[in-house]
């Protein structure tokens, strides 16, 4: 165990991003959205398979009503974000730039709610009725991976878990909404990360959380002690937030190539799931909205947004009273693992953590070039490979030679491609040799 | 209602239309392979500027010619092979080939000898293969190679610098008629040839040695500032050292390669000063003198034919050093760095193949099949 | 003299010849014990074919393919690439049945080109297919199109496709049937087809009607308009219209005018070239 008193902690690898493009949105206080005339919720907006709709064209809606059952168990219910009739299951543009189907919500504007589930009294509950309440409320990991929650709260019984980690550690470049979320609703943040303790059994409960949001971990300090967790000050250092590197930096253990953290005895969650499992456990509240980070330098007003579910892109920029210039680039997610978006009428989902219109100015122009190996990202990269040889390896087609030095282990973080003088797109080589190892191992 | 339209009108929505579209991550480092090699360019301008300064303004036009013929043959390359020519003029490599080629050359070399070896360098060293970032050779180094055994006594007259009959110990590097000229007050830069102090031990007999000439205080103290023989830009220490000192501060190299060549030079030579003074004057003499620090600072360093991981690196280093030394004891060339560099050059895919790093989470997986 | 002789040559010779001995019988010793058994029928077989090594018989190469016709493991009219002649000419130099020979050629089952397709203009990224559609599915709006990076076109061993307007275009006269490029494409939309079959649906996408309209402009609507012409020649899955290429007679021209496809999916292999090409001979409405 790495920790002891208020020592930074921090990961080898791993790159220093300059001018971050937090300081955009990192005061401005989370605001809530007003009501949209329609949202279109993703089926498929979960790890896993994606639920069934229960609803028809035609039928009417409350907010917080089921509206898509969970197909099997990985897999996350969905719920009505506000009241009002169904649309329809509609084609949509999803979130990985391919069509995607989703449920259309035409609001009443009435915003009426169906009745809370009752709170529980997690302290005197046992770990099933808690999970049960988690899954019936339709959370997935808010970080980005959107991994239902109660599948990663539900360990094989061999597997010894002694270590919760929550990642406030929010390294992507721009993204604020985490930050925002553990500066105003610290307690909930605490007490929900203090029921995952609970359905774990575990003692051990860290919130990793970089130093660069220095309010955030004195908020959370104050008050951390009376809820059993840690505050860990993290180095500003990008992949901080990655799952591996995490636990890497605060419990010093490595998670053994393609395991998973429960193999390291570690659970790690995002703190936004946490505020979800507090509003889902004590408040009985389905997961219908989140904090979005909407920023951007061409942005009119960058700014934190509290958003439904299902909320449209484009009617979020309007929120944010639109732009003052063309941008390059429509990124969901940070601008270092997002998702490059072809169309503004993509829906906002579970895991969309920040709405990011890049400039032209700041977006990367990939070149061509050669490598010229001057080897920065070989320090670069937080899992230690040797991204440029890699590249070079797939640029010839020999994928034998890159699953030989790893390219299985890569996480796409981008740091390769971050650092490299070249720009050379290194991350769309290496997802391209997983894509096709993976292929490859499948037909065999 | 009417005015809530009105400001929504007033608001500017994005146009789909205008979208680019690439993989992540979608920012990047402003830092270009142009940057770099410009970066380069500056740490070499203290060696320039004191290879001018001793050696005067012919070592200037050398330097100013091989870099122009360089840059003219890299054009003229692109432009037969139906490649961008602005772009790749415009990166910079060329002209960092071609200012270090001159700067590993005489000032006194006749004019065809910096036009064949930029040609040698750019189109032997770097273009056959593939242009930048694809050479396996340094291409300073091939071209220098290449005139060294094409034009060994175009290669080998050296030029004394400025000042030099004021110098401590000039008569031994001179031959008998010229020391005459000198000692009636004639000067020497630019006039007269002198041997590098590396060419004189090789040529010297065992009683200088006995003697201590070459490890003498004052004869380092000439090496040190550059007040000898030698290559335009190798003289200079303390030009070099600045020059290291940027290339460290930009992150252009990896310190440990030069660190590594140097240190291994020292330490093999003070091992044979130690057995046998006769073969060997004390390992500062060698390192101080020749082309090892130019050698190992800037050419032994370049990116694209030295190790990419950090163990690489330090073996590299070690290597260019032993065979430096090997040559410099026992072989004919008085000087063994270019050679050196370019047989460690044709090793560094099996380095960076034997030599890797560990990647993250392999250490707790061995551990656990033992178990 | 004697002493040049005996200090410096006779060693030199002793020294050289005995090497030379030595290495010999290495060589000797290797030959011996390390020989590869080769078929003089392989070397005969693989002169005979035509050296192309695409792998479209499913083998490494032509040598490949060449020891397993001489081992009976496949017939000579295996190898897509031969001619008819070549192959019985393979089939009496080894004294055995040429086996069926199916000439098929590739059709990219695409008509999506720049003009036709929704696009999103700006990709920024490594020009290959297999790396594009890992980027938001590729720049084009269909998701079951042509992507037209070309890099079917840069693996083809015959030189017969050609990207235009971002759309690869089999030329079938170059075309051997190898089947290089349908392993290639990402998006599974090359087929292979017999070479007789004239006519195609020029489309790979199995959504609904309406959904295909909004990102292409000559997609199959699934209208059956061509099933209904001819059960027998078409077919139609889901909503996406096929050619019955099992079919006892396949479509021909003819059959394309008399159905007048409604958005032009269906077409001859000609005219599709024709309209791709742009050649100002073809005007859009004036078939041959």
């Amino acid at each position: 165990m790495k920790i002891n008193n208020n020592a930074v902690l921090s990961f080898k690898g791993g790159i220093h991003p300059s001018g971050n493009g937090k300081d955009l949105t990192s005061a401005k206080a989370v605001q809530t959205a007003p009501l949209m005339e329609r949202y279109f919720v993703l089926l498929g907006q979960n790890a896993g398979k994606a639920p069934e709709p229960v609803v028809n064209k035609g039928d009417v809606v409350k907010k917080y009503q089921l509206i898509a059952q969970a197909s099997g168990f990985v897999s996350a219910n969905l719920h009505a974000p506000t009241s009002g009739t169904v649309g329809g299951l509609v084609t949509v543009p999803g979130p990985m730039g391919v069509p995607a189907q989703a449920i259309e919500i035409v609001s009443d504007n009435l915003d009426e709610a169906v009745e809370p589930m009752e709170s529980i009294d997690w302290r005197n509950s046992d770990s099933k009725t808690i999970l049960d309440r988690i899954a019936r409320c339709g959370l997935v990991g808010m970080g980005g991976a959107s991994f239902p929650t109660h599948v990663k709260l539900s360990p094989p019984p061999d597997k010894v878990i002694d270590t919760l980690i929550f990642n406030g550690a929010e390294c992507e470049p721009y993204l604020t909404a985490d930050h925002r979320l553990m500066v105003e609703a610290p307690r909930k943040v605490l007490e929900g990360a203090a029921i995952v303790g609970k359905i774990l059994g575990v003692e051990n409960i860290f919130i990793g959380i970089e130093v660069n949001k220095a309010d955030a971990i004195t908020e959370l300090q104050t008050i951390a002690d009376g809820y059993g967790v840690k505050i860990v000050p993290l180095q500003v250092q990008y992949p901080q937030g990655s799952e591996k590197q995490l636990i890497d930096a605060i419990t010093g253990r490595e998670v053994r190539s393609g395991g998973l953290p429960m193999d390291a005895g570690c659970v790690v969650q995002n703190v936004g799931t946490a505020k979800a499992v507090y509003d889902a456990v004590v408040g009985g509240i389905p997961l219908i909205e989140r904090v979005v980070t909407v920023t951007g330098e061409v942005v009119a007003e960058p700014g934190n947004w509290l958003l439904r579910i299902g909320t449209p892109v484009m009617k979020v920029i309007e929120l944010a009273k639109g732009v003052t210039d063309d941008p390059g680039k429509l990124i969901l997610g940070g601008p270092m693992m997002g998702f490059a978006q072809k169309s503004y009428d993509v829906p906002v989902s579970k895991n969309t953590s920040g709405i990011l219109l890049l400039s032209k100015a700041d977006a990367v122009n990939y070149g061509s070039g050669s490598c010229i190996r001057c080897g920065r990202c070989v320090s670069a990269c937080p899992m230690h490979l040797v991204p440029c040889l890699l590249g070079c390896a797939i640029e010839s087609e020999r994928y034998d030679l890159a699953a030989q030095n790893h390219v299985m282990d890569c996480l796409e973080c981008g740091a390769c491609a971050y650092v490299c003088p070249a720009h050379r797109p290194l991350i769309q080589h290496l997802r391209r040799a997983k894509s096709e190892i993976r292929r490859r191992s499948q037909k065999k | 209602m009417s005015e809530e339209i009105k400001n929504t009108e007033s608001v500017r929505l994005p146009d789909a239309e205008k979208l680019v579209l690439s993989s992540s991550p979608h920012v990047s480092t402003s830092d270009t392979v142009r940057k770099i090699m410009y970066k380069v360019l500056l740490a070499l301008l203290p060696a320039v500027i004191a290879g001018v300064w001793y050696f005067g303004l012919r070592a200037l036009c050398v330097i100013i010619l091989t870099t122009v013929c360089c840059i003219g043959a890299e054009a003229l390359w692109c432009k037969l092979a139906g490649k961008e020519v602005k772009n790749t003029i415009l990166d910079g490599s060329a002209a960092v080939t071609g200012v270090l080629l001159a700067l590993n050359m005489p000032s006194s070399v006749p004019v065809y000898i910096p036009v064949i070896g930029a040609f040698l360098a750019i189109w032997l060293g770097k273009q056959v293969y593939g242009g930048i970032g694809n050479n396996p050779f340094n291409p300073a180094i091939v071209a220098r190679v290449g005139l060294l055994i094409a034009f060994p006594a175009a290669m080998t007259m050296w030029t004394a610098p400025r000042n030099f009959e004021k110098s401590f110990g000039y008569e031994n590097f001179v031959t008998p008629q010229q020391r005459i000229i000198l000692q009636k007050g004639g000067k020497a830069a630019e006039t007269i040839t002198c041997a590098t102090p590396l060419g004189a031990v090789k040529m010297s007999d065992k009683e200088e040695f006995a003697q201590g000439f070459y490890s003498h205080p004052q004869m380092l103290w000439n090496c040190f500032i550059g007040n000898r023989g030698g290559c335009i830009g190798e003289t200079c220490v303390p030009a070099l050292l600045l020059g290291f000192i940027v290339l460290v501060a930009f992150k252009l190299i990896n310190w440990k390669i030069p660190v590594c060549f140097v240190g291994t030079v020292a330490v093999f030579g003070a091992v044979i000063h130690t057995i046998s003074p006769a073969l060997a004057p004390m390992p500062l003499f060698h390192v101080l003198s020749g082309g090892l620090l130019l050698g190992a600072i800037f050419m032994a360093t370049d990116m694209v034919t030295s190790p990419i991981t950090p163990l690489g690196a330090i073996v590299f280093g070690v290597g260019c050093g032993i065979v430096t030394s090997v040559i410099r004891f026992w072989g004919n060339y008085p000087e063994g760095v270019s050679f050196a560099i370019l047989l460690m050059n044709a090793l560094v895919p099996l380095i960076d193949r034997f030599c890797g790093i560990r990647p993250f989470g392999y250490v707790k997986a061995r551990k656990e099949v033992a178990k | 003299m004697s002493e040049i002789f005996s200090s410096i040559i006779l060693p030199a010779v002793i020294f050289m010849g005995g090497l030379g001995v030595l290495l010999g019988v290495v060589i000797g010793v290797f030959a011996k014990y390390f020989k590869v058994d080769s078929d003089p029928r392989v070397e005969l077989v693989t002169e005979l074919l035509p050296g192309a090594n695409c792998g479209g018989c499913g083998k490494a190469g032509c040598s490949d393919f060449a020891k397993s016709v001489v081992d009976g493991e496949n017939p000579p009219g295996k190898c897509p690439v031969s001619s008819p002649e070549q192959v019985s000419s393979i089939a009496r130099a080894l004294g055995i049945d040429a086996g069926e020979s199916f000439a098929r050629r590739a059709v990219v089952c695409c008509g999506g080109d720049v003009e036709q397709m929704v696009r999103t203009p700006n990709y920024n990224g490594v020009l290959d297919c297999a790396s594009a559609v890992l980027v938001a599915g590729g720049p084009k709006g269909c998701s079951y199109g042509c992507i037209g990076m070309g890099s079917c076109a840069r693996k083809c061993p015959f030189g017969a496709i050609e990207i235009i307007n971002n759309l690869a275009v089999v030329h079938s006269e170059l075309c051997v049937g190898c089947g290089t490029c349908v392993a290639v494409c990402p998006r599974g939309v090359i087929k292979l087809v017999p070479a007789e079959a004239e006519v195609h649906v020029y489309c790979n996408n199995p959504d609904k009607g309406p959904d295909k309209r909004k990102v292409c402009k000559v997609s199959c609507l699934g209208c059956r308009k061509c099933e209904r012409y001819s059960a027998e020649k078409f077919g139609t899955s889901g909503f996406l219209a096929s050619v019955k290429y099992d079919a006892a007679e396949l479509p021909t021209a003819a059959d394309v005018e008399a159905i007048g496809c409604p958005t032009g999916a269906l077409l001859t292999a000609k005219r599709h070239l024709e309209i791709e090409t742009n050649n100002p001979e073809f005007a859009p409405n004036e078939d041959k």
